[in-house]
């Protein structure tokens, strides 16, 4: 089967200050439609170079990378983006914030004023699933970190992209809203059934979330491991509490400290 | 009195009291008129020759405004080109530092020349003192784009023209209005440059008029009644400020965000 995401020897230089740093050597990375990926690795291993890379925004200085079969060339004009921070455009309300996909991807723009109704009523049901029910007319600003994150899912998924692209959403988090947001994105996943890639520092995460966990190494950043997570779903955040929850993180944690070494 | 009204009134009361001090001084250090007037004196002036100076007040602020209003126009338009691309930005930074550097009473005596004596070169000294302020902070506004956001918008296929529109404009609104304030009170020195060395109306004219002639009072009378010009101005704009951008204020204050 072909893989929705192709990430196929992917390298990618760039000149630094001193001299050109090799942000990715050789990466491989297939990701399957539907399949929700998590990228862990040491930090500066180029993970979230890899995000701009899929979503079109860096060229590759050599391999190829193929959303849905088509060769990415340019930005993907469809993949939603969310990260660490949270991102909110504080002169529009909630509701306006989570539009704004809308007004910029086709078809939607086009049909953005005539089917306003309909859209808003779209994105209050979004909010209404992930908790933030009647918060639409709010401003950001006057919603707590968590509910901001909220936002920023809902946001990145309001025109229903088939590729979800999350770069840390949850590290400023404190631990119990980030397990909260995890369920919340577990629940979007299943419901909506997009193709996630999720990098991520916190191995808990990566392991309570994912169906396949990619390891990279420290720069220059390629993947070292694969990791399947084949815990039933839908999973409850009871399975962070086994033993075999235990070992993955375990093992994950070796492998991470291991390649940080070398 | 509670904290709230006393925040209210403060401006009023630290006027009052600077010029009762300014008059005490006056009387108590037996301080020559020639050297410094009181401000009863300077009152009284405005009082006793009211439309003489009503009618100067009303030429600084009118050739003010219209000085300001062509520096707005011209200040959004340049600030929009120089944020819109570094290439721009780098190129065009030198030769507007440059030209700000250069202290517009020295060009008077140019713009005299071209335009005549009048209101004219009046209003094109207080555009050119004025638009540097709102040039800088627009382009400032924009080029402070967060990086993030721009991903976002980007690999959703929005292009520069839709990022421009839906995040860098209305993010550069607080800076422009904030602009709007130096720039009103930089246009009425402009304005008052400009008369003082060749005009036939204004209080710059005033002023020079009368300072020639010993009419000190009227100088000062003159005087307060600029300064009381650029406060005016300057609390209108800062009313609109509020207005327009209220987010920028409250967001600061949100423990949230």
């Amino acid at each position: 089967m072909e893989a929705f995401v192709d990430i196929d020897g992917v390298t990618l230089k760039y000149r630094g200050a001193s001299g050109d740093i090799v942000a990715l050597q050789d990466a491989t990375l297939k990701v399957q439609r539907g399949e929700f990926a998590a990228v862990v690795g040491p930090s500066g291993c180029g993970k979230s170079t890899l995000m701009r890379l899929v979503t079109g925004l860096h060229k590759p200085t050599a391999g190829t990378i193929a959303i849905d079969g088509k060769q990415v060339t340019g930005p993907v004009k469809m993949a939603g983006m969310a990260f660490q921070n949270a991102n909110m455009l504080p002169w529009r309300k909630v509701i306006d914030n989570v539009l704004l996909p809308l007004e910029i991807v086709e078809p939607h723009r086009s049909q953005f004023r005539s089917k306003k109704v309909e859209f808003r009523a779209k994105a209050e049901q979004l909010l209404a699933t992930v908790g933030l029910a009647g918060f639409g007319d709010r401003y950001p600003w006057e919603l707590s970190g968590g509910m901001q994150q909220r936002v920023s899912l809902c946001r990145s998924l309001i025109h229903e992209p088939a590729l979800l692209m999350l770069d840390e959403p949850f590290a400023a988090l404190d631990a119990f809203t980030r397990e909260e947001l995890w369920c919340v994105l577990r629940d979007l996943w299943q419901r909506l059934g997009f193709t996630v890639i999720l990098v991520t520092h916190d191995l808990r995460e990566a392991a309570f979330l994912a169906d396949n966990i990619y390891v990279m190494s420290a720069r220059p950043g390629h993947i070292v491991q694969i990791k399947s997570v084949d815990f039933p779903r839908p999973r409850d955040l009871q399975v962070t509490y086994e033993k075999d929850f235990g070992d993955i993180v375990m093992e994950l944690r070796m492998k991470i400290a291991q390649v940080r070494q070398s | 009195m509670n904290p709230r009204t006393l925040e209210k009134l403060s401006p009023w009361l630290f006027t009052i009291a600077i010029f009762l001090i300014w008059e005490l001084a006056c009387i108590v250090f037996k301080i020559n008129t020639s050297v410094l007037q009181p401000p009863s004196a300077a009152f009284a002036a405005m009082f006793k020759l009211w439309r003489v100076f009503l009618y100067h007040s009303w030429v600084t602020l009118w050739v003010t405004m219209v000085g300001f209003a062509l520096a707005v126009g011209f200040g959004i338009i340049l600030g929009l080109v120089v944020g819109w691309s570094r290439a721009i930005y780098r190129g065009l930074y030198p030769v507007m530092i440059g030209f700000n550097t250069i202290p517009k009473v020295a060009i008077v005596p140019l713009l005299i020349l071209w335009f005549g004596i009048g209101e004219v070169p009046a209003i094109v000294t207080a555009f050119l003192i004025s638009f540097f302020p709102i040039v800088v902070n627009i382009a400032t506004g924009l080029a402070t784009t967060e990086p993030e956001l721009e991903d976002v918008l980007r690999a959703l296929g929005a292009g520069k023209l839709d990022i421009m529109l839906k995040v860098g404009i209305p993010r550069a609104l607080p800076y422009f209005f904030g602009s709007l304030k130096i720039a009103i009170t930089l246009a009425f020195v402009g304005t008052v440059v400009s008369e003082t060395l060749g005009a036939n109306a204004g209080l710059g004219y005033l002023i020079a008029l009368e300072g020639a002639s010993f009419r000190m009072a009227n100088v000062y009378a003159a005087l307060l009644l600029l300064a009381f010009e650029g406060v005016l101005m300057y609390a209108v704009f800062a009313g609109i400020e509020q207005h327009f951008t209220k987010w920028a204020f409250r967001s600061q204050m949100s423990a949230a965000g």
